[in-house]
């Protein structure tokens, strides 16, 4: 059987970004101090216009020009998102039907925090290994919000990644994918509340650490590779600090992760950040270039990828669609006040 | 808009998502939206419109700034709309996005980007379809 990885991928990443001095001058705190604490410059911020489905469409979109693949053969649409624009009625349907792929397939939209994204490439894998599907759609994309004045609000952005999915020019073959999952109350959002509550200090260690430890462990001992065998490596993002800090723990230097380590430039995209990630060294990547991933979802859990880049790499057009640091390049400055009104902040739950 | 609006704005799906017009198979004109009938052939082209996918690309004819819109729109004054000439013909009327205002200009190139339209409230559908940018250069 025919190995099964990436076929095409693409990202989007709205415009506009916010400093992170400015959003600290307005709560009267050092602007300097907490971007060199948290590793953020800036973050993106959608328009009034953009939500997770015009990002997602939009990634998608930027996949389906990199390659020539019918849109009528993607058999499966999976959206990771904790920033669906309804509760009730699947993302995947409007992207669906905004890519041509509707009506025969199978759709329905994911959520774990952060890594509800990897979760649906993880869907997509065993679909097209099972023969049910020739082609699947995962995507990870968040407009993420965070209340006025929490730390979170330094790095809640907007941004997606999509991947095809299935077993025919594959440019990067998916030779392993391990999961792992605990209940880990390190962050949540109620049901019809509109921001999130976090268990402070108690998101790194027990959380973020603990599963990208294992599961990344877990990964290797099963591939039976070592952190230096890898070109590049990507670790969920939701600071600057802590996929920098966990990449020294396992092993691996700032070389291999720095292609795939955006958070810097447009903060974290959350269901988007590790995947967005994947797509900027997806973007540089040679044929025999091997690649590691793993993303984390408050919760909690990690899913893990071991990636080998393929000669038909070659023959994807990547320049049919804009680079993940050609779109972090292309942005418009906004001050606090567009930010509050274009992120609904004056309705103040 | 309530029911009556859903059910219009499911109808021109095609359209607002995918730029589905159409082509009248006697004198290959092209229209968008598509049009029930030829305005040139009438009798002639019925039953034999095609459907034709747009490729989404074109160049402004002329455009305005919005200053002073309506309640829908309100939130994102000011704004450029513009009379958009697709590649394949067609005038359309469109939001142009993504740049600054200044840098809208007659004759730009755009290329349509898929974005949210309106929405009934904070209770009602969402309403999505193009608008225009600027093509980047790669
Ligand atoms: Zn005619």
């Amino acid at each position: 059987m025919d190995k099964i990885g990436i076929v095409s991928y693409g990202a989007n990443i709205p415009r506009w970004r916010i400093k992170t001095e400015d959003i600290a001058s307005v709560w009267g705190k050092d602007g300097k101090t907490i971007s060199k604490g948290l590793g953020i410059n800036e973050k993106s911020v959608p328009s009034m216009d953009q939500d997770t489905a015009t990002i997602s469409v939009e990634a998608t979109r930027a996949a389906l020009k990199r390659c020539s693949i019918n849109p009528q053969d993607i058999g499966a649409i999976y959206i990771g998102s904790e920033s669906h624009p309804y509760a009730v009625k699947p993302t995947g349907t409007i992207v669906g039907e905004a890519i041509g792929a509707t009506p025969d397939l199978m759709v329905a939209d994911y959520e774990f925090a952060c890594k509800a994204g990897t979760a649906a490439i993880q869907s997509c894998c065993a679909l097209v290994k099972a023969g049910m599907i020739k082609y699947g759609l995962a995507v990870g994309a968040d407009t993420s919000q965070a209340a006025p004045g929490d730390a979170l609000e330094y790095s809640a952005s907007a941004g997606g990644a999509a991947f095809i999915i299935g077993s025919e020019n594959v440019v990067a073959n998916i030779n392993h994918t391990y999961s792992c999952t605990s209940d880990t109350p390190d962050f949540w959002r109620r049901a019809q509340r509109k921001y999130p509550a976090h268990g402070g200090r108690f998101t790194g260690a027990p959380a973020y650490f603990k599963h990208i430890t294992h599961c990344s462990t877990n990964l290797m001992n099963i591939a039976k590779t070592k952190p230096e065998e890898y070109d590049y490596a990507i670790f969920h993002q939701p600071n600057g600090k802590f996929p920098v800090s966990i990449a020294r723990k396992l092993g691996f230097t700032h070389d291999q992760i720095k292609q795939g380590l955006i958070v810097p430039y447009i903060g974290n995209t959350y269901s988007g950040a590790s995947l967005v990630g994947l797509a900027s060294v997806l973007d540089v990547a040679k044929p025999g270039d091997r690649i590691f991933l793993t993303s984390y979802g408050s919760g909690a859990g990690s899913d893990g990828f071991d990636l080998s880049v393929t000669e038909k790499m070659n023959d994807l057009s990547r320049e049919n669609a804009p680079s993940v640091f050609q779109m972090v390049e292309d942005k418009e400055y906004i001050d606090y006040g567009t930010y509050a009104k274009v992120t609904d902040l004056l309705y103040w739950e | 808009m309530g029911c009556e609006g859903v059910a219009r704005f499911w109808r021109e799906i095609p359209q607002r998502y995918n730029f589905i017009g159409n082509k009248c198979g006697s004198c290959k004109r092209i229209f968008f939206p598509p049009r029930e009938s030829c305005p040139y052939c009438r009798r002639k082209s019925m039953g034999n419109m095609k459907e034709i996918k747009l490729n989404g690309k074109g160049e402004i004819v002329t455009y305005t700034i919005i200053h002073v819109s309506s309640e829908d729109f309100e939130d994102q004054v000011p704004y450029p709309i513009a009379i958009v000439k697709l590649d394949e013909g067609p005038q359309i009327t469109a939001q142009i996005v993504d740049c600054n205002i200044d840098d809208v200009k007659i004759g730009m190139k755009v290329e349509s980007t898929f974005r949210k339209i309106r929405q009934d409230g904070s209770t009602g559908a969402i309403y999505y379809g193009y608008k225009f940018k600027k093509v980047n250069k790669q």
